[in-house]
């Protein structure tokens, strides 16, 4: 188990250093000049081309990424283009909305996925199954900026029950966790509706229903503690979906996390920004794998600790 | 001979109640809320150069100039009067008495000196830098060979002199923008690299605080030397609303002003709604939306090709294409910019006379490339743009891009024609200076520079600085004819093909009083904070 974890850690690890080397390139090879942005219109020559030198842009490429790796390792995001300020302290300041908001989707994808499986696996067949399961296929593949303003347009203008932006209470989160959340919720429906079937067919079901224990509590007790357990696994997985996620929702409903410093960022082609939000993000998404890693094997022993 | 000019002490009163002379007195007291989609960057005056904290920065700041509230109009702000020298080299401000800093401390000659200096230090990275330029000892010190500028003496505590290398009738304009405005050394040095997020000026709000992606809350300053101003006690800028949302939330009364504006796609049902009559200010902005031609490469190296573009575009059929936001342009100067010929009648929409002078020109097969910033309305506009081309048989393929990368092409001189629409093409300040060197002289058709035409015509530049050299107040007319035979010029070698002149729409609640240029001001944009209230302040 040890040597699991550690080798685990070791590709995690170089995977990061993969993620900063490819977004460094990438940020790179946009054709675009973040000095021209900066300077504006009426810069001379001399200004621009001190702004350059002052962002370290016209050293070579290769040293402005060493340069950028070495301060990561101390914890050094660098200071943003245009507001001048520690990126370090602008992510910090936005982390802590983008994660609760991650965990209200997590929280909201569960709520939606497990009873709609249960209930559709129950009946299977029926028209309700069916109708659940066409809603699911839905709200996977409905885009999240259509699924926010529907639901700011319905429930926070014409129905007035949350607020129509803003952050702060559980009210604020209702509607955004909900829109991370739904497509998470309707593949999860879909999951735990065949993973419900499987066991459903069990021996130990069909013991239980024979000694005459009521079938809420068939599929509630032992169905819904065997069938969840895959569920449970791929939670992981989903912060690294939430991640991308996270850029839209957060500009649907002004919610100040890391997506929408992001998105700003981009806009103004502030690097260090971008760099750093990628990397933690990264970080993010790599640290889910990793803990996905190492409860798969916990719940199905079939996955071999290699 | 000096002459002096003495600003009219009464000032805060007489003068700035002016515009406000509509009916209704303005109260002291209540709030306001404004959302942007956007957080703001930056409150460094220095540093921010985005429309967003241009105008927030104003209501915090102060310089040593300003303009009368919703005008274009110069007057003295932090200075109580000022002086000019024959020869146009040497300025003297006189500072008001009674001056006060946020934290207390009097504004004195030293602030000023110190504010210039910082914005032309390379250590702070401001895009203001160069504007400095005709300052004497700007080269030293932004090339890092002093530490202060030889031009700017304070002889006592109230009084700033500044010595130019060259006279320059934009220099009280200067005076006036962001990058000048005061800042208390002291404040600047204990924030640090937070300097941009907590600022301390000396302007009519006073900052209380910033929460990152949320809201930045200003209030209302009882010492700013404009006696009664601001009228409100409270400024909120709430971040992260966008504008379809922001419109939604105003219909609630939950907020007051859109501050991005009315989202094209809900403009003409907004805009048909008789409830929104008195909440929508209408006014001119100092914008031009313009299509560059690289003049230094084929086929737009030939003025008849040039002069073609011009005649060929529809501007009626692209204004309505936005909703009637603005109005058909003639010229690159906008309606509301000093020096704009009301005689010239620019290009007329003429396909025949176009295809004339392509056949003239043995240019009858263009293939070429448009570039466009990939926001709505730009690639709808550009379409048009397309069409209206193809129309005279000019092909041209549409790369539209994000923002930075219309403009490096355009830069660097690749893209053979580009749409301006979103570029922040609007005016830093109202001279029609402002609209020449950067964007259609020679200094901008560098590589990386904003003149994306690359057009440099050297006697026309020779022009533009006698033009402004013109530094006394009885020269101001002339000058202004001088520039405006400039931009006449400038047309007729037909670099831009100028499509229209956006005009402002700002949408506000019913609670906010105040004229509607204050919602539309030509300087504060979106809104002039200052001297807008709320009707039911106490």
């Amino acid at each position: 188990m040890i040597g699991y974890i550690a080798r685990r850690l070791v590709a995690s690890f170089l995977i990061l250093i993969g993620v900063t080397m490819v977004t460094f390139a990438l940020t790179f090879m946009i054709p675009a000049d973040p000095v021209a942005m900066l300077a504006g219109r009426n810069a001379t020559a001399q200004t621009r081309e001190q702004i350059r030198h002052q962002l370290g842009l016209d050293r070579p490429l290769p040293v402005q990424y060493v340069t950028y790796v070495a301060r990561l390792a101390v914890g050094d995001f660098g200071k943003s283009y245009a507001r001048k300020t520690d990126v370090a302290d602008l992510i910090a300041s936005r982390l802590p909305p983008t994660l609760l908001l991650m965990l209200g989707a997590i929280l909201a994808e569960l709520m939606i996925g497990i009873p709609a499986g249960i209930y559709a696996a129950s009946r299977r067949g029926s028209g309700a199954d069916k109708v659940a399961m066409t809603l699911s296929f839905v709200t996977v593949s409905t885009p999240q900026f259509v699924v926010g303003l529907t639901l700011l347009y319905v429930f926070a203008y014409l129905l007035s029950w949350f607020p129509l932006s803003g952050y702060g209470s559980l009210s604020n989160l209702i509607l955004p966790a909900l829109t991370l959340g739904m497509a998470g919720g309707g593949w999860y429906s879909r999951m735990m509706r065949s993973s419900m079937i499987e066991v459903l067919r069990q021996d130990y079901i069909r013991t239980a229903r024979a000694k005459g224990m009521g079938e809420r509590r068939v599929l509630l007790v032992h169905g819904l503690r065997n069938a969840a357990l895959p569920i449970i696994a791929m939670i992981g997985l989903d912060i690294g979906i939430f991640m991308s996620g996270v850029v839209v929702v957060e500009n649907v409903f002004g919610w100040p996390g890391i997506g929408q410093l992001m998105w700003q960022a981009i806009q103004s082609l502030d690097i260090p920004i971008i760099m750093g939000v990628t990397t933690v993000a990264a970080l993010f998404i790599v640290l889910g794998n990793f803990l996905a890693d190492l409860v798969a094997p916990l719940i199905d022993p079939r996955i071999r600790l290699r | 001979m000096k002459r002096l000019f003495v600003a009219a002490l009464a000032i805060g009163c007489a003068a700035l109640a002016a515009p406000l002379a509509f009916g209704e007195t303005p109260k002291q007291g209540g709030s306001a809320v404004v959302t942007f989609n956007n957080d703001l960057t930056t409150l460094d005056p220095q540093v921010g150069y985005d429309w967003q904290n241009w105008s927030v920065i104003k209501s915090i700041f102060d310089g040593l100039m300003d303009y009368k509230p919703g005008t274009t109009e110069l007057e003295p702000d932090l200075a109580k009067e000022f002086t000019i020298s024959d020869d146009g080299l040497t300025y003297t401000f006189k500072l008001r008495d009674g001056l006060k800093f946020h934290n207390g401390r009097p504004v004195t000659a030293a602030d000023v000196k110190y504010s210039i200096e910082r914005a032309v230090n390379p250590a702070t990275q401001s895009p203001g830098a160069g504007y400095f330029s005709m300052i004497k000892g700007h080269d030293e010190l932004s090339g890092g060979k002093a530490k202060e500028m030889s031009g700017i003496a304070t002889p006592d505590d109230k009084t700033v002199v500044f010595t130019l290398t060259r006279p320059d009738a934009t220099f009280l304009h200067l005076m006036a923008i962001n990058f000048a405005y005061v800042v208390p050394k002291e404040e600047v040095d204990k924030a640090g690299s937070d300097w941009g997020k907590k600022p301390v000026g000396s302007g009519a709000f006073k900052f209380v605080e910033w929460v990152p992606g949320q809201r930045i809350v200003l209030e209302r300053n009882p010492d700013n030397h404009r006696a009664g101003i601001p009228y409100l006690d409270k400024l909120t800028f709430e971040f992260g609303q966008d504008p379809t949302v922001a419109v939604l939330r105003l219909g609630k009364g939950e907020i007051d002003i859109v501050g991005d504006g009315i989202p094209p796609a809900q403009f003409a049902q907004i805009m048909a709604d008789p409830a929104n009559k008195e909440l929508i200010a209408i006014g001119d902005q100092l914008h031009t939306g313009y299509v560059t031609m690289n003049v230094t490469a084929p086929p737009f190296d030939n003025l008849k090709v040039r002069q073609a573009v011009n005649m060929a575009i529809n501007k009626d059929r692209i204004v309505r294409l936005i909703n009637n936001r603005g109005v058909p342009a003639t010229q690159a100067l906008p309606p509301a910019m000093p020096g704009y010929n009301h005689q010239n009648k620019g290009y007329a929409f003429d396909p025949e006379g176009a295809k004339k002078l392509l056949k003239e020109a043995g240019a009858e097969n263009i293939s070429t490339e448009l570039y466009a910033m990939n926001v709505d309305p730009n690639p709808r506009i550009a379409q048009a743009i397309q069409q209206d081309l193809a129309a005279v048989g000019i092909k041209a393929e549409i790369r539209s891009l994000a923002q930075a990368e219309v403009i490096a092409a355009g830069g660097s001189g690749k893209a053979p024609m580009v749409w301006s629409g979103g570029m922040a093409w609007i005016a830093d300040f109202p001279d029609p200076a402002n609209f020449y060197y950067g964007i259609l002289g020679c200094a901008g058709a560098i590589e990386g520079g904003w003149n994306w035409t690359k057009y440099c015509n050297k006697k026309l530049d020779s022009r533009a600085e006698k033009a402004d050299a013109m530094v006394k107040p009885d020269q101001s007319e002339g000058r202004i004819a001088a520039w405006q035979g400039i931009f006449d010029d400038v047309l007729k070698d037909a670099p831009w093909a100028p499509v229209f002149n956006e005009k402002r729409f700002t949408y506000h609640s019913a609670r906010l009083g105040g004229d509607p240029t204050l919602f539309t001001d030509p300087i504060h944009i979106p809104v002039n904070y200052d001297y807008i209230y709320a009707k039911d302040g106490k």
